[in-house]
């Protein structure tokens, strides 16, 4: 397995479990199960057990492994500099040999096989992809200055249809170029790749960079943060470089070079740091410069804020395999009465994962009443309050 | 051997005795100081080899060069004399020791050298030093420090071989015989002190701010006036090297620097206090400290200019908190430069 | 065994029961180098009833149970000795209520010294609780019941001496009171009662499972400073605690000393303050307690730029735990030998002795405990965890060491099962048989944590 090598130099300190001030449970993982094998230290150990064929492959253990959500807390916070930064490498290197034993939960499996087969996790026709677009009448891309690729969230989810329509919205307003595959977009994979299914990611990054490069696409905006991290990290290691942007640095670049000055009432709001943007990539303020650009906008942080944000619980493919989900203790239900108990009246998100479990948690919690998700550029089309 | 160069006769007939007389942390009159001359001359117990808080400011008194501050800390190490407690003096020998790691490596003009201080090769940066080679690294640290813990000895040891590796590993093969010194601890060192000890010295100095001058030159159409004024905080190496200070000015004029009139400026410069921590004069350290940062705020500066780490990294803070800004001068200039 | 995971599903929630060989494999060992002992069961309580059901449960089906915090002893305590149940604890983990006049605060025994942190931070600002080096992840309810001592250990004494009360569940499955809470509504103190605190503190968890404690609080000042003081005489070591402690104004005070500085002590000295000119004047204070030795030469203040202050203001001090990479193999374990401060040139020398013997670099700190009324000495080992032999040769200068303490006239301290019982080898017959006494009363059917305190 590659990373084996680290996997006995983990200590089971658990700093990783936390956020740098030790708020509170910060491994979205481990925050639901709460048994020590679900902690970053827990995988470490059991990894090197597994190797060590002191433990067999299990359902169990692959619940374990598959219940990380890729959220990068354990990177940020380990205190071993020395092998930090290949914790959730090692992670997905774990999954990675479950995957070639077919030893995956049946929920990761059908993940992969609709995406395979589909190009998206819902088995959805790829003809209907830019349904979301219709009303817009967008143009197909065609050397625009930008390609937005909305992603399979952004084509098919509601809420991330929603997102997908205020952003180019916005962008046609603020006359940005720019334009869709439609559907000759497919799943960008960054949750295949999280998922340790290589061969899988690597088919898929090969094809998109491929599509992108007969479309002579240069320039990308992603919808999801998800998309980004891959396009701009991973894609580029497969040779396909582009210059890769997410849809809050465009609204940054449109609205946010401004202070906003507040006269009369104010709505509090808090922003959630997508892990994709926030920690993998190490952007906290374009977003954060849109809301405060905004008039009438009071931004208030949750106590666990940018690079010690709590994860919604979506990432690592949990956003359809649902692993982390149910009880008071799933990591989306948590984030959101963090949310609310900033005061804060909306929960502002940039990530179509992000709204869509927040969105289920703001129900199971029963707080519709109080606490609004939106993402960020339906708050900039709404101008609030 | 590395015998000191200074010349009895000449304290014998000079009348001001600068060295002691304009000492700011001993007050003296003329006769006393004369006494206390005599009997450092004739390596007889003096207050001042205890009371002296090694801030190498008599080096550029003396009128006539003649070292009164390296035969102080001769005299110091003759006389058992323990400026810092002999633990903590071991302990940094132990620290501050090479480490016989150096490795052979391929320079070119300019080359900048970091001393022992590899962490602030990330100072070396931007267009001011684009091109540059650097060296750095405990094998080739300057020991120049050793003067504040009466430790010529060390100097005497620990130079020559500092000297031999910058030779052996880096000038052997280049084709470089010159070395621009980032601190003026190691530009004092090759060229003040190293002579005043008959230490031969392979290759020739240029002092950072000489360096910065010629960069800025070239750069000149890119420089936008910081329009700030500044204090400076002379650092005690420069007391070897006086001859280089012209250059702070010529650098603030050309960033647009206002270097603030004040009274512990120039050769009134007082210490960052480091030496005066170690040697554990505490409260003589929180009283020249208050004094120098009341100074330049009185004066009021918005930076407050280094050029030594040890310096910056003693004083930023109280400095932060009296509402300036510390800044090592390379970076002053990135600014100018809009980096 | 029966199977009793039902019967626990029952009590605790399915989620929270789990036989599975994942779970027993991580629950059966800790960071050091005691071999594994694994569980049948381990369980998630989140009520003191629902651990009160446990315990009855486990009383009629004469199970071991190990109740379990943090895990980080190093020592191996929460490995199930006899099998049974492992209890973790970390779901009770609510903080009950912050008294700020009488300066404590009542919390579960599952929160984290981390969280108790956080939280002080956020809605007291002005108090702080002792914080010991530990990863932030232990327990409050784990540190006081081994006695562990930390930041504010030099001026408050060990963390069990800051404790004020608790709730506990007896292994019979009674629910107990000790302290003022006994009593009253107020968690003040264990004076004036009959102090049964001491039938939990120290037990290894073989007396009963606590539930809730309440624990003292201090002034959190706004200015922080730190000293550093270094010999090279461990002669001297001893006396320079005395002043410095004499002087009552450091907060924690230690003495680290290490192969990477061979030769040299330095005693660390932290302190704070409300203003600035306090600061100052308490600095002054310990500078002229350890005045003298400055005048013979023999110790001296170190300089401590402020940019470096920080790392030794931290709380907790990651480096400590980072110790476990030394070998680049992630684990290290310690003997912390509780001693009176005389004997610590001594112990130092044993230290190294022990060292060069196994030939390990040497790793000793120390922390003062109360005014300089005894310390504690940890002698600590790192080792590769992917080595064998290099586990072996610590288990092996971990127990010389153990030998060696107990022979100077200091104790282990968290010991390891087998430390325990070399302990019991020097201890008094008839105090060894009054625990064994206590234990039977408290414990007919021998189900806490069995194989703890034993011969
Ligand atoms: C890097 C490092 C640094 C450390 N530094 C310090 C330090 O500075 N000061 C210090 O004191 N310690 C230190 N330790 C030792 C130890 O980690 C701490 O004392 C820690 O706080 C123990 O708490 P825990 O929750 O991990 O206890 P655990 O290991 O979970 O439990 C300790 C013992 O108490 C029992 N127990 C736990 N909870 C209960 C309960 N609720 N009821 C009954 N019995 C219970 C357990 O069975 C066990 O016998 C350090 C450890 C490490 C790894
Ligand atoms: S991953 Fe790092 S922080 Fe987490 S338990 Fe392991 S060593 Fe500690
Ligand atoms: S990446 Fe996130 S979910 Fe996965 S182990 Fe690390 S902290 Fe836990
Ligand atoms: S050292 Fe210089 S100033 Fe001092 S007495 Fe001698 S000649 Fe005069
Ligand atoms: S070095 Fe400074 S303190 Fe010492 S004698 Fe010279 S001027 Fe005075």
């Amino acid at each position: 397995m590659e990373y084996a090598e680290i996997l006995h130099r983990c200590f089971r300190c658990g700093f990783c479990k936390l956020p740098s001030d030790y708020t509170d449970i910060n491994c979205p993982s481990y925050l639901k199960f709460k048994f020590e094998t679900y902690s970053p230290g827990g995988r470490m150990w059991l990894l090197k057990a597994w190797l060590n064929k002191d433990i067999k492959t299990t359902p169990r253990l692959a619940e374990i492994l598959f219940s990380c959500t890729a959220c990068g807390n354990c990177v940020e916070h380990c205190v071993f500099p020395a092998f930090k930064e290949d914790l959730l490498n090692a992670f997905i290197a774990g999954k990675g040999e479950l995957v070639n034993e077919k030893a995956i939960p049946p929920k990761v499996r059908d993940y992969f096989e609709a995406i395979y087969l589909h190009g998206n996790p819902f088995k959805r026709l790829r003809k209907n992809r830019a349904n979301w677009a219709t009303e817009l009448n967008l143009e197909s891309f065609s050397g625009q200055t930008y390609l937005f690729y909305v992603g399979c969230l952004g084509s098919y989810d509601e809420n991330g249809q929603k997102m997908a329509y205020h952003t180019a919205k916005l962008m046609i307003d603020g006359g940005v170029s720019f334009g869709i595959l439609g559907d000759k977009e497919s799943c960008d994979g960054n949750e295949v790749r999280s998922m340790g299914e290589m061969e899988l990611f690597k088919h898929i990054a090969e094809k998109n960079i491929q599509e992108f490069r007969n479309a002579g696409v240069e320039n990308i905006i992603t919808l999801s943060p998800h998309a980004y991290h891959s396009f701009k990290n991973d894609y580029s290691q497969l040779g396909g470089h582009f210059n890769v942007y997410h849809y809050s640095h465009i609204l940054k670049d449109l609205i946010g070079k401004k202070e906003a000055v507040t006269s009369g009432t104010s709505i509090p709001v808090t922003f959630h740091d997508p892990c994709y943007l926030g920690r993998h990539n190490n952007d906290y303020q374009a977003a954060r410069d849109v809301l405060r650009a905004i008039p009438g906008i009071e931004l208030v942080e949750m106590d666990r804020t940018m690079n010690n944000a709590l994860c919604c619980g979506g990432g690592g493919g949990n956003f359809y395999t649902d692993i982390l989900g149910g009880g008071p203790d799933s990591p989306a239900r948590v984030r959101v009465r963090e949310a609310l108990e900033t005061g804060a009246e909306v929960l502002v998100v940039a990530c179509p994962q992000c709204i869509l479990m927040f969105e289920d948690a703001i129900k199971s919690e029963g707080i519709s009443e109080k606490l609004n998700v939106m993402d960020l550029s339906e708050v900039v089309q709404s101008g609030l309050p | 051997m590395y015998e000191l160069k200074y010349d009895k006769d000449i304290c014998a007939t000079c009348e001001t005795i600068d060295c002691l007389m304009r000492c700011q942390y001993m007050e003296m009159d003329l006769e006393s100081a004369r006494q206390e001359r005599e009997r450092i001359l004739n390596g007889e117990d003096s207050r001042v080899l205890t009371d002296c808080v090694t801030c190498y400011a008599c080096e550029e008194y003396c009128p006539f060069n003649n070292h009164p501050f390296y035969l102080i800390v001769d005299r110091q190490e003759e006389k058992g004399i323990w400026p810092v407690p002999k633990p903590a003096t071991n302990q940094q020998l132990v620290i501050m020791a090479p480490q016989s790691d150096i490795a052979p490596k391929k320079i070119q003009s300019p080359t900048i050298n970091m001393c022992a201080f590899s962490m602030l090769e990330g100072c070396i940066r931007g267009s001011l030093f684009e091109g540059t080679s650097i060296i750095s690294g405990s094998d080739i640290f300057c020991n120049i420090m050793w003067l504040h813990f009466a430790k010529n000895s060390t100097i005497r040891e620990r130079l020559p071989k500092a000297i031999d590796n910058i030779r052996e590993y880096y000038l052997k093969d280049s084709d470089v015989d010159e070395l621009v010194h980032f601190h003026d601890e190691c530009y004092g060192a090759y060229t003040h002190l190293a002579p005043a000890f008959g230490i031969e010295v392979p290759f020739s100095s240029i002092h950072l701010f000489e360096y910065l001058i010629r960069r800025l030159d070239d750069l000149k159409d890119r420089i936008t006036p910081i329009n700030q004024k500044v204090a400076y905080q002379r650092p005690c190496s420069s007391r070897l090297i006086p001859e280089t200070q012209h250059f702070v000015d010529e650098i603030f004029t050309r960033i647009g620097a206002d270097r603030v009139d004040r009274k512990y400026d120039r050769e009134n410069a007082l210490c960052c206090t480091f030496a005066q921590q170690a040697q554990q004069r505490d409260e003589t350290a929180d009283d020249v400290l208050k004094r120098n940062i009341d100074d330049m705020v009185e004066a009021g500066a918005a930076y407050c200019v280094f050029n030594c780490p040890a310096c910056f990294f003693t004083m930023s803070e109280a400095v932060t908190n009296s509402g300036m800004m510390p800044i090592l001068m390379s970076d002053l200039c990135q600014i100018a430069l809009g980096e | 065994m029966k199977n009793i995971d039902k019967e626990l599903a029952d009590i605790v929630g399915s989620e929270f029961v789990s036989n599975h060989p994942e779970e027993k494999f991580i629950y059966s060992r800790d960071m050091g180098t005691m071999e594994p002992a694994f569980p049948d069961l381990v369980v998630m309580p989140n009520t003191t009833e629902e651990i009160q059901k446990i315990v009855q449960l486990a009383n009629r089906e004469e199970i071991p149970i190990t109740p379990m915090g943090g895990g980080l002893t190093l020592s191996g305590l929460v490995r199930p000795l006899k099998g049974g149940i492992v209890m973790d604890l970390k779901r009770m983990n609510r903080i009950i209520a912050v008294n700020e006049k009488s300066r404590y605060v009542i919390t579960e025994a599952g929160t984290s010294q981390g969280m108790l942190q956080a939280y002080l931070k956020k809605h007291h600002p002005s108090l702080k609780h002792s914080v010991p080096d530990a990863p932030p992840i232990a327990t409050i309810a784990g540190n006081v019941l081994i006695h562990g001592s930390g930041h504010i250990s030099q001026s408050g004494g060990f963390h069990s001496e800051m404790l004020n009360g608790m709730e506990v569940v007896m292994p019979t499955g009674e629910v107990v009171r000790i302290g003022s809470c006994a009593t009253s509504p107020y968690w003040f103190s264990r004076a004036p009662l009959p102090d049964l605190a001491g039938l939990f503190l120290g037990w290894a968890g073989t007396t009963g499972i606590v539930t809730k404690l309440a624990i003292k609080l201090y002034p959190n000042r706004l200015f922080n400073d730190v000293k550093a003081f270094v010999t090279e005489d461990s002669e001297q070591v001893a006396e320079v605690i005395h002043r410095v402690t004499g002087t009552q104004v450091a907060e924690d005070v230690n003495v680290v000393m290490s192969s990477r500085m061979p030769g040299f002590q330095i005693v660390f000295m932290t302190y704070s303050a409300d203003t600035k000119e306090e600061l100052t004047w308490k600095r002054n204070l310990i500078r002229a307690s350890l005045k003298k030795f400055i005048d013979d030469n023999v110790g001296g203040f170190m300089v401590v730029l402020p940019v470096l202050k920080g790392d030794f203001l931290e709380v907790p001090m990651k480096n400590i735990t980072q110790f476990a990479d030394e070998m680049q193999g992630g684990g290290f374990e310690y003997i912390g030998a509780i001693m009176p401060i005389e004997l610590f040139s001594e112990a130092y020398r044993t230290g190294i002795e022990i060292a060069d013997h196994f030939g390990i670099p040497h790793f000793i700190i120390v922390r003062v405990v109360g005014l300089g009324h005894c310390m504690m000495f940890a002698y600590a080992y790192a080792f590769n965890r992917a080595d064998e032999a290099d586990i072996k040769k610590v288990q092996a200068a971990l127990e010389d060491t153990n030998r060696k303490v107990l022979q100077m006239g200091g104790i282990p301290w968290k010991a390891e099962a087998p430390a325990q019982k070399q302990i019991i080898e020097h201890m008094d017959p008839n105090t060894f048989a009054l625990m064994n006494r206590i234990r039977a009363v408290l414990d007919p059917k021998g189900i806490m944590n069995p194989g703890n305190w034993e011969v």
